[in-house]
């Protein structure tokens, strides 16, 4: 398994850092949040994620993508986390493009995959309907109507949902969980945008009596599960990767602070208590970048276990995020209780997306279970 | 009938004929408190009420004496009024940095006049203190502090700047350590003073924080001129001052918490958390109740009024980092309907900025890694700590 980035990977890498820092710092997310902005990400960051890429990242080069793998998209996650990037990445270009390259039609793919490539269509997967993760929890109905079927429902954390125009929804069939592609603007659609403590977007759908055809479903009848599966262990990598580059980042930030405040007449990095948490958190981060990375790969490789790692990766991270933010609030003292400063913000995404497609609670569970 | 349980009977017929209805159910928000203060407007007539019924019992402050505003209660009685209060819900009558933090200061190290001035108004909720010792950079090494206080006459001149004065915008006075003389020692040459805060030449700025309040401020000193009867203890020695007020400080920052169980909490949310969760809730309950025992412990060990010295610091940590863990956990079992931050429905994100909040509680009052020095140099007594 490729551990150890190959020479294109390192290009796109730094391509990629360049890209963010310069067009999606910190102070854009910043700019979106205090200007209350309607969409809550930049339509021109969106336009020129399309031109370097990004957006087609794993879409097929015949449907105007660049198809390079789940490893160059983790790549590109792991800037945008360094920058705390708000864009419908995660949504469209991960969520969606995996949904729809292994298990939608011709049609849909040749209708959907180009127009996502190049910026033009934001999707959002609405597939949660409780407060903590559980894909097997699905009570939105699609019963049988005419030709097709009507959905009757509610989502909630359905990421980008506000500003999405299609929605990939799960919803209870006969004998088990289908896909359906649902147009934002269709008939019983009510969309509520909700604001999240990491000045990112959500939404709360309702789904009332919205009629879709047998042309809207993706994959198979019943065989939701399954795609479902495909698209939550990319959403999962590209979150260990986007919480590794936050991570990485907030870190850097306090152990260069460690080298600046003052107290005590000395640098605070003098004092040995603190050098042994910095010193054990760079342990931790090593560990999670191997972890992120072999997630990649085995998606990359389409591992019979990739589920499996792709659970270990995203719990791993979780957890190390989470401890790299609250090391870095407290190491920064009261400064980094601050607005002023970009650690609160690390806090907060971290916080969101250590929580999206299960916490590290959730994807232990999921290890134990697999195991019984 | 013991003498405390006549107190305990007597104390609850006057809590059950006195205490107003709205004051009788726990606080939606921390926005619901009664702060008092020359500029504060009641936010009912029950709690305007409350306030002032307390006040004349004596209960405010109920364990000061009588002839500064309290109510001369003993430990004993004081805690039954607590548990009196608790049993019908009643809300504190009077949140105030005057009754938690300067008057034991005052009553300690004041002088008569000086007690006689400022506690009756501060049982009375008359005014609203706030407290200066931070500065830039002057923070877990507080006795670096450099806001300069100079002799001149007949009046003191005071220029500097603190930060992270918890409402000193709302203040009508603050309590500030300044420094008078920085030839020896920093600890040496700190006093400890009181000001108006409309003295012409203060100016407070609100520092907005990560759960999008404001509850600090920066406060400047330009100039200000303060009256010499403001010194509090005697010039150059208000570090022992200092230092009780922290000890005190920390004690109080154990103490809080108690009320609702976490499970019991999270159940009332309607929320059932995963088997793995509540391990760790389970855990976190062992540990809070081991506190729970400790901090009893330490109270009858300690006599009557007593400083527990070096072991409030681990009160401080030990509490401050339960708290922390406390709200780590409730926003595992809340989910992402704990993450929404402006809707309604999560009452304006209330749980995630309380959250956020309590990120502060293991670096204010001294940070934890403050508390575990002085306990690696004052119980433990390690070389070189």
């Amino acid at each position: 398994m490729a551990l150890v980035l190959n020479e294109d990977e390192k290009m796109l890498q730094e391509s990629a850092a360049g890209f963010f820092t310069d067009s999606a710092p910190v102070s854009a997310l910043r700019a979106l949040r205090d200007d209350r902005d309607e969409i809550g990400y930049s339509k021109q960051l969106w336009a020129d994620m399309a031109d370097m890429g990004f957006n087609g990242i794993i879409v097929p080069e015949e449907h105007g993508g660049v198809d390079m793998g789940f490893m160059a998209a983790g790549l590109v996650a792991e800037q945008m986390g360094r920058n705390l990037t708000a864009s419908p990445f995660l949504s469209t270009a991960i969520l969606a493009v995996a949904a729809l390259k292994v298990h939608a039609s011709q049609e849909q793919q040749a209708e959907y995959l180009p127009k996502i490539a190049n910026g033009e269509m934001i999707f959002a997967l609405a597939s949660d309907e409780a407060s903590k993760h559980d894909p097997a929890y699905v009570n939105l109905t699609a019963t049988p109507s005419g030709n097709g079927f009507k959905l009757n429902g509610a989502k909630t954390m359905v990421v980008d949902g506000h500003a999405a125009d299609n929605f990939i929804v799960a919803a209870k069939t006969d004998e088990g969980v289908t896909l359906f592609v649902v147009p934002a603007d269709a008939s019983g659609v009510e969309t509520e945008r909700t604001i999240m403590a990491d000045s990112r977007n959500a939404a709360r759908i309702d789904f009332n009596d919205v009629e879709v055809t047998g042309e809207q479903m993706l994959g198979g009848l019943n065989a939701g599960a399954d795609v479902l599966s495909t698209v939550l262990n990319a959403g999962r990598a590209a979150l260990a990767a986007e919480m590794l580059g936050a991570s990485s980042q907030v870190s850097e930030l306090t152990v260069q602070y460690l080298q600046e405040r003052k107290q005590f007449g000395k640098i605070i990095g003098e004092f040995q208590a603190l050098q042994h948490r910095a010193s054990h958190l760079y342990c931790e981060l090593e560990l999670a970048r191997s972890a992120v990375f072999a997630a990649l790969t085995a998606l990359d490789a389409g591992a019979d276990n990739a589920g499996e790692i792709v659970s270990m990766a995203k719990a791993k991270l979780g957890s190390v995020a989470r401890l790299a933010a609250l090391e870095a609030v407290q190491m920064h003292g009261g400064m980094g209780m601050t607005d002023e400063l970009d650690i609160g913000l690390y806090l907060k995404r971290i916080r969101v997306a250590q929580e999206l497609f299960g916490d590290s609670d959730f994807h232990a569970q999921t290890l134990i279970d697999n195991k019984g | 009938m013991s003498d405390l349980k006549q107190f305990r009977s007597e104390t609850r017929d006057w809590l059950e004929a006195n205490c107003p209805p709205n004051m009788r159910m726990p606080m939606k928000s921390a926005a619901d408190a009664c702060w008092g203060g020359r500029n504060w407007t009641f936010q009912s007539e029950d709690q305007k009420l409350w306030l002032e019924r307390m006040a004349a019992k004596g209960w405010t402050a109920p364990s000061w004496p009588k002839e500064y505003g309290g109510a001369g209660l003993s430990r004993a009685e004081a805690k039954v009024l607590q548990q009196e209060m608790d049993n019908i819900g009643a809300r504190s009558p009077l949140h105030s940095f005057g009754i938690w933090m300067l008057g034991p200061a005052l009553l300690k190290f004041g002088s008569d006049e000086q007690k006689l001035r400022y506690l009756p108004e501060i049982c009375r909720g008359e005014i609203r203190w706030c407290q200066g010792y931070s500065e830039p950079a002057a923070g877990s090494d507080l006795a670096a502090l450099a806001t300069k206080c100079e002799d001149k006459g007949d009046h003191f001149l005071v220029n500097g700047q603190k930060i992270w004065t918890s409402y000193a915008d709302k203040a009508d006075w603050i309590f500030c350590l300044v420094r008078t003389d920085s030839s020896g020692k920093k600890q040496e040459g700190v006093s400890f003073l009181l000001f108006d805060m409309e003295t012409p030449g203060v100016s407070t700025k609100p520092i907005i924080m990560i759960s999008g309040r404001s509850p600090f401020c920066e406060t400047f000193f330009v100039d200000v001129k303060v009256p010499k009867e403001n010194l509090v203890g005697e010039r150059d020695k208000g570090w022992t001052i200092t230092k009780y007020l922290l000890t005190h400080e920390r004690e109080m920052i154990g103490e809080q918490g108690g009320g609702k169980s976490l499970s019991q909490i999270i159940e009332e949310r309607g929320i059932t958390p995963s088997p793995i969760l509540q391990a760790k809730i389970a855990e976190f309950e062992i540990d809070s109740w081991a506190f729970a025992q400790t901090m009893a412990r330490m109270l009858q060990e300690a006599k009557a009024g007593a400083s527990l010295g070096a072991r409030s610091s681990m009160l401080k940590y030990y509490g401050t980092e339960l708290n922390k863990r406390r709200y780590e956990l409730l926003m595992d079992a809340g989910g992402t309907d704990a993450l929404e931050w402006e809707s309604a429905r999560s009452n304006d994100g209330a749980l995630a900025r309380d959250w956020l909040r309590t990120k502060g509680n293991s670096i204010e009052g001294g940070t934890s890694e403050i508390q575990l020095n002085i306990i690696s140099k004052h119980i433990l007594q390690l070389p070189g700590a």
